[in-house]
């Protein structure tokens, strides 16, 4: 590994959370998304309203009411304090979950748009065919809809790697722990230190856009777009 | 052994509420116009329509009732969609495993080999479903509902999406299905060539209603039943076994009130076949016509005369054990004084034959 003057730490730490929440986020908004797609309940549009505020809203609001949310006096945060001994708030832990929250619609809105491209009619005809609901959705609608998983992992990833507000919110400044790459570039400007600073951002700019190159790629080969 | 059902089903603009018991052997149509609710219904015989009220049960068994709910994949049944719905993810042999996998999960016993061969699959099988042509596309999902081991196969409009000759292509293959015996058969369409050619009974919907049900001899040799199958469309199918090819290319069949001689049908001499008889493609004479060029002339009786509402009338003639229609006039009607009982003549002017055997009177 040539020395690039900066310490990489932050870099691996925002891996380590982006891959986590990526994988995490993916697997738990699979429900949320097919639900969304395939109900017919009047309430859908309001979840679908909330699963899209982390779109609009400035993430220090999003992470002012997570750290409300986390605090040890709270059910959750409080919770968590006996189960663990550590608070949630400035944890590795507690920016998992706030990640995941700010992440939501990047990963349920183009598993969402997936499923409804996939659309009822290969599940009744897999139904037909002697496939339970699990089974047709394993062998007929995850497989078809192979490209929306893709898109929601690089995209939750993504913009996971970026985020900056609700990081220094709930996860504040802690090498290590919560000093993750947009934070440190953060730390390097405000030290006057523009080298280091320029190093990690001139990296974080050459992946942002290998990640959107590769997204909008797959979309043009999909059938169905998956971002919209 | 059955599949009786008495169902309701509601739609914004249309309900539907059917009952009937309809045998588990053969093919039975579900004929009538779009929008007449037969998809629908073949959908909550499937069990895809949750919203179905009433009552399904397939021989002893039930499918639903109030209480409780067969899911689809319980039912055992084959459904051939209108639009295929073969799984793009999948080649065409992946699509046929598919089906042949989870039939033998249930202690089935698919015959992967036969079915593709009947249905003339071999070349097709490392196909990428949209190198698929629409017949191909059809054939797949036929094989494909088969491999299914199911206990009904249900074919919603299976022709109406393709072209002429698509169509020419699969129907010999419904054609063996039928005949072949093995599963009960329940299709629907609204052609009324595919009914004359396919169906040994036939339930005709309406609105949301059945208009009439039975053996399709008696129902298309009825003339009341002339206004739901169209005007242009009715016409008798009756059973003929061929009985030789003449020198100067023609076909010699007989059927119960005598003989016909048609165009060369290719066939074998003592081939089941079954002849539809347009009803505006017969004329009706009073005395035996001389000198006149159409080749089948056959003596009939008059059994029942029906007057429409326009100047049409619609006449049943029994021909030996068979009963044709014939459309013509009220004014012809009147000046032949046809009524129940009168001996004359029908001239056929043209007869459609196609393969298999006719669905007879009392239906078995």
């Amino acid at each position: 590994m040539p020395d690039l003057g900066v310490d990489l730490g932050p870099v691996w730490l925002t891996l380590k959370l982006a891959g986590l929440v990526a994988l995490m986020l993916v697997a738990l908004a699979t429900p949320l998304a097919w639900w969304l797609a395939h109900t017919r309940a009047r309430v859908r549009p309001v979840i679908e309203a909330i699963t899209a505020l982390p779109l609009v809203l400035p993430p220090t609001v999003l992470g002012f009411y997570i750290l409300v949310l986390f605090a040890p006096d709270t059910p959750l945060g409080g919770f968590w304090v006996r189960a663990t001994g550590s608070t949630l708030t400035f944890s590795f832990t507690g920016l998992v979950l706030a990640s995941m929250l700010y992440s939501l619609p990047f990963a349920v809105q183009p598993l969402q748009a997936a499923f409804e491209a996939v659309g009822r009619a290969p599940l009744e005809a897999a139904a037909t065919l002697g496939a339970g609901p699990r089974d047709a959705f394993l062998s007929v609608a995850a497989p078809m809809a192979l490209r929306g998983y893709l898109t929601a992992l690089v995209l939750s990833f993504a913009h996971t790697v970026g985020e900056f507000g609700v990081v220094l919110m709930v996860g504040g400044n802690i090498p290590g722990k919560t000093r993750v790459l947009s934070i440190a570039i953060y730390e390097h400007v405000e030290t006057l230190d523009y080298a280091g600073a320029q190093t990690l951002s001139a990296g974080l700019l050459v992946f942002s856009f290998a990640v959107l190159l590769m997204v909008y790629t797959l979309n043009r080969r999909a059938p169905g777009r998956a971002l919209r | 052994m059955s599949l009786s059902f008495d169902i309701a089903l509601s739609f914004p603009e249309f309900a539907l509420k059917v009952a009937a018991e309809l045998p588990t052997r053969g093919l039975t149509v579900l004929f009538g116009p779009s929008g007449s609710g037969k998809s629908s219904l073949l959908r909550v015989l499937a069990g895809l329509e949750r919203g179905a009220t009433g009552r399904v049960a397939f021989g002893a068994e039930t499918w639903q009732d109030g209480r409780r709910f067969l899911p689809p994949h319980r039912r055992g049944v084959g459904y051939v969609f209108q639009d295929a719905r073969l799984f793009p993810h999948l080649d065409v042999a992946g699509n046929l495993d598919y089906a042949a996998r989870r039939a033998r999960r249930r202690g089935a016993q698919p015959d992967l080999a036969g079915v593709s061969a009947a249905l003339g699959l071999g070349p097709l099988m490392a196909r990428a479903v949209p190198q698929l042509s629409g017949g191909q596309r059809q054939r797949v999902a036929i094989a494909r509902a088969l491999l299914s081991c199911p206990r009904v196969l249900l074919m919603d409009e299976p022709l109406s999406s393709l072209d002429a000759p698509a169509r020419a292509e699969i129907l010999p293959h419904i054609e063996a299905l039928r005949d072949a015996a093995g599963v009960p058969i329940l299709y629907v369409t609204h052609s009324a060539a595919e009914l004359a050619r396919l169906a040994d009974r036939v339930m005709i919907l309406q609105g949301g209603r059945v208009r009439r049900e039975g053996p399709v001899a008696e129902v298309l040799s009825d003339p009341d039943a002339i206004p739901a199958l169209g005007v242009r469309e009715a016409g008798a199918v009756l059973p003929a076994t061929l009985s030789s090819h003449t020198d100067d290319g023609l076909s010699v069949l007989s059927i119960s009130g005598g003989e016909l001689v048609l165009p060369r049908v290719d066939a074998r001499p003592g081939a089941r076949l079954r002849v539809r008889i347009h009803a505006h493609e017969v004329i009706v004479a009073r005395t035996r016509p001389e000198a006149l060029s159409a080749l089948n002339i056959l003596p009939v009786t008059v059994t029942q005369l029906r007057l429409g509402e326009g100047p049409g009338a619609a006449v049943q003639l029994r021909l030996g054990e068979d009963l044709i229609l014939a459309r013509i006039t009220r004014r012809s009607a009147q000046a032949l004084d046809l009524a129940p009982g009168v001996e004359c003549y029908a001239i056929l002017k043209s007869v459609a034959v196609a393969q298999g055997d006719v669905g007879g009177f009392g239906g078995e």
